[in-house]
């Protein structure tokens, strides 16, 4: 019902637009509320820094939209899917609100998109990492837009198991993030050749690896993978060196570390190993150039969501500059048909289930000799072209896939 | 291999070990908080705030001065236990004598100022610490690598546990403390500086806090949030153990962390909870706590 209505609007849309007739921005505002994790264990690599870079896109689009003023809120979503749910569910009833962006934590991600299908509001994920949200958990009003965790295991997955590391032994964070990662990876390892020989779901956050790392010694495992992210695997990285896992001749892979974390940790620490990013800041000119202008505004080098931040919001204005509108079905579609070409990615493009494709890239932590300054941290080994990287809709349970 | 419920007698002698050493820093947080709590009512919400600030000074330190980590043990603890008498001095006096409640919205009002400030200073990534260089590596028990720094751990942690025990309970200081927040008046008049003494006890709680957070820096990621996480296990440890009680706190900080690492073994989605389900369980059958006196 709500399905066939929305394919109506859109239709409807479309028609107006085809026929010329001016569509509108709703109370001549576009209002975006930016919904991150501020202030705990995913605060840097999205947080108060991606509100910067929302707002250095709104300054580079020129502030207004078709003479129509862009207005921002925020909020801290605090990891949790009930606190982000009322503040999106007052964000869109009361505070007229077009375009939810930022979203880092999967749980968080995927509650609030049922919200927003529930208002048709459109949503733009850039933190979050689990698959399942352009799978299972697609809906037609949000696009997911830098990662997640199918190329996380194309990437490094498959690239430890060719180097021969053929068993597994997982410690996977025990909420909705983890658990796509899991069965990305289990799904790429299998696929391989390899196989899974333990898993461990430890509460997330958890301060303390040491029982775990135990574990995953005793398991005898090649590579002992880490299915986490932010302070849970920096802090298992450490208890793993402390504990001599590298050492005693196992492999870490960690599947997903954001610039922030290997800073954190140090070329001398994180040296060597090996993570897929979409984005890194030091690859081209264009990307230096930009990321000279976020660390100016911030002090620190952007991470892939950052940068993802910052190009889709610029892709939202874009699209809501063409159509003259501000409905969420319109500028999706308009966001659809627009391949996206700027310093995030080449030839991007959003698919009907939301996510968007790019190429994404195998990274190896340089060593402490190879890094000449402290955000000199990745040499990229390889780039897995955006077919071959993301989930092919062959394969998808969305609902929008026929 | 001997397998006890399916699990390896040597993973499990090396779990039981995990669990100790983790107990340690249980027993060295929920003693401050006991000390503060059973000498003074007041309940340290800032506790986990005073832990952090032990890790960050010591990285802080180290960063800015070279100071090491031998100095810093002695250094980080004074300089925050200082900053908890200035706390105690300036905020917690002034709702002296009232309902505990006061104490526990104070406190954890300080705790989120702090972590605040500090989060929007340094972040939550983590600052680096590299470990001394005498405790790189480890042993070899046989059922388990023995990391040297978490041997140290624990020694270090029972030994400032039993001193602590020691002073309160059998030095004539100890007996002026219990004597001074039993009746301050009477002590007053036997020219005793209460004040003072409050002050100090919960300076000295503090420094406790500390001092595990200098020990937690070599080996956990130090970030502000890094307190917020362990508080209310700590609290729960407490409670547990019978609010304000010396011993019980010690005894069941050890006993906690071992539950805990059995359970992060045989079922480790429940490992966050485990602590908790057992002060339930406590709370129904003993209402004061394992080791708590008859209110």
């Amino acid at each position: 019902m709500t399905m066939m209505k929305k394919l109506l609007t859109s239709a409807v849309a479309s028609a107006l637009m085809a026929s010329g007739a001016q569509a509108a921005i709703s109370d001549n505002t576009v209002k975006i509320g930016y919904l991150a994790d501020m202030s705990g264990t995913y605060r840097d690599l999205a947080g108060p820094n991606g509100l910067t870079a929302l707002e250095m896109a709104i300054k580079d689009f020129g502030g207004t939209v078709n003479g129509a003023k862009i207005e921002v809120v925020s909020a801290d979503d605090r990891n949790s899917p009930d606190t982000s749910s009322s503040t999106v569910r007052r964000w869109v009833e009361n505070d007229k609100v077009d375009l939810v962006a930022g979203m880092v934590a999967s749980s968080v991600s995927i509650a609030v998109s049922k919200i927003l299908e529930e208002n048709d509001r459109l949503g733009i994920i850039s933190g979050s990492a689990a698959s399942s949200i352009t799978n299972e958990h697609c809906t037609p009003n949000h696009i997911h837009y830098v990662y997640d965790t199918y190329p996380l295991a194309n990437g490094t997955a498959s690239a430890v198991v060719k180097e021969g590391g053929k068993t597994w032994y997982l410690l996977t964070a025990d909420y909705a993030f983890g658990h796509a990662l899991e069965a990305d990876v289990t799904r790429v390892v299998e696929a391989n050749g390899g196989e899974i020989v333990g898993t461990v779901r430890h509460p997330f956050p958890t301060q303390d690896f040491s029982s775990f790392i135990l574990q995953a010694q005793a398991s005898g495992a090649d590579v002992v993978g880490l299915a986490s992210a932010g302070a849970d695997t920096t802090n298992a990285i450490t208890t793993a060196s402390e504990f001599g896992v590298t050492q005693a001749g196992q492999t870490l892979a960690a599947l997903l570390l954001f610039l922030t974390d290997v800073h954190a940790l140090g070329a001398e620490t994180a040296q060597g190993i090996q993570l897929t990013t979409g984005w890194y800041w030091d690859m081209n000119d264009e990307t230096r150039e930009w990321s000279d202008r976020f660390m100016k505004e911030t002090g620190v080098r952007p991470t892939m969501v950052h940068a993802g931040i910052y190009s889709s919001t610029m892709q939202y204005l874009n699209a809501v500059a063409a159509t003259g509108s501000d409905d969420a079905q319109t500028v999706r579609k308009q966001m659809m048909d627009t391949p996206i070409n700027d310093m995030f990615a080449k030839n991007g493009k959003i698919r009907v289930d939301g996510r968007m494709v790019h190429d994404m890239y195998l990274a190896e932590v340089k060593t402490p000799a190879e890094s000449k300054n402290e955000w000199d941290l990745y040499k990229i080994l390889r780039t897995i072209p955006a077919d071959e990287a993301y989930r092919p809709l062959s394969e998808s349970k969305c609902k929008l896939v026929n | 291999m001997t397998m006890i419920f399916g699990v390896p007698l040597a993973v499990l002698s090396g779990q039981l070990l995990i669990g100790i050493i983790n107990g340690a820093f249980y027993a060295l947080l929920s003693l401050g908080l006991a000390v503060i709590f059973g000498l003074l009512k007041i309940i340290n919400f800032a506790h986990g705030a005073m832990y952090m600030l032990g890790a960050l000074v010591t990285v802080v330190l180290f960063d800015l001065l070279g100071v090491n980590y031998w100095v810093a043990l002695f250094v980080a603890p004074v300089l925050v236990g200082a900053f908890g008498m200035l706390i105690e001095y300036f905020l917690l006096r002034r709702i002296a004598g009232q309902d505990h409640i006061y104490s526990l919205l104070l406190t954890f009002g300080v705790a989120l100022i702090i972590q605040g400030v500090l989060t929007n200073i340094y972040g939550v990534s983590g600052l680096r610490y590299s470990m001394p260089d005498m405790f790189k590596g480890g042993i070899n028990l046989g059922f388990m690598f023995l990391p040297y720094y978490r041997a140290w751990v624990i020694v270090v942690a029972l030994l400032v546990c039993f001193g602590t025990w020691f002073i309160i309970e059998k030095t004539k200081l100890g007996s002026y403390l219990r004597a001074g927040t039993e009746d301050s008046q009477l002590m007053q008049g036997f020219g005793i500086n209460v004040p003072l003494l409050v002050s100090l006890t919960y300076g000295f709680g503090v420094m406790l806090a500390a001092f595990a957070g200098v020990l937690a820096a070599p080996i956990y990621s130090v970030t502000p949030v890094m307190g917020s996480n362990i508080l209310i296990v700590v609290f729960a440890v407490v409670v547990i153990g019978g609010m304000g009680s010396i011993g019980g706190a010690i005894i069941t900080g050890i006993l906690m962390g071992v539950i805990e690492g059995l359970t992060k073994t045989f079922y480790p989605p429940a490992s966050s909870a485990v602590i908790f389900l057992v002060m339930v369980l406590v709370l129904m059958i003993r209402p004061t706590g394992l080791f708590g006196k008859e209110a």
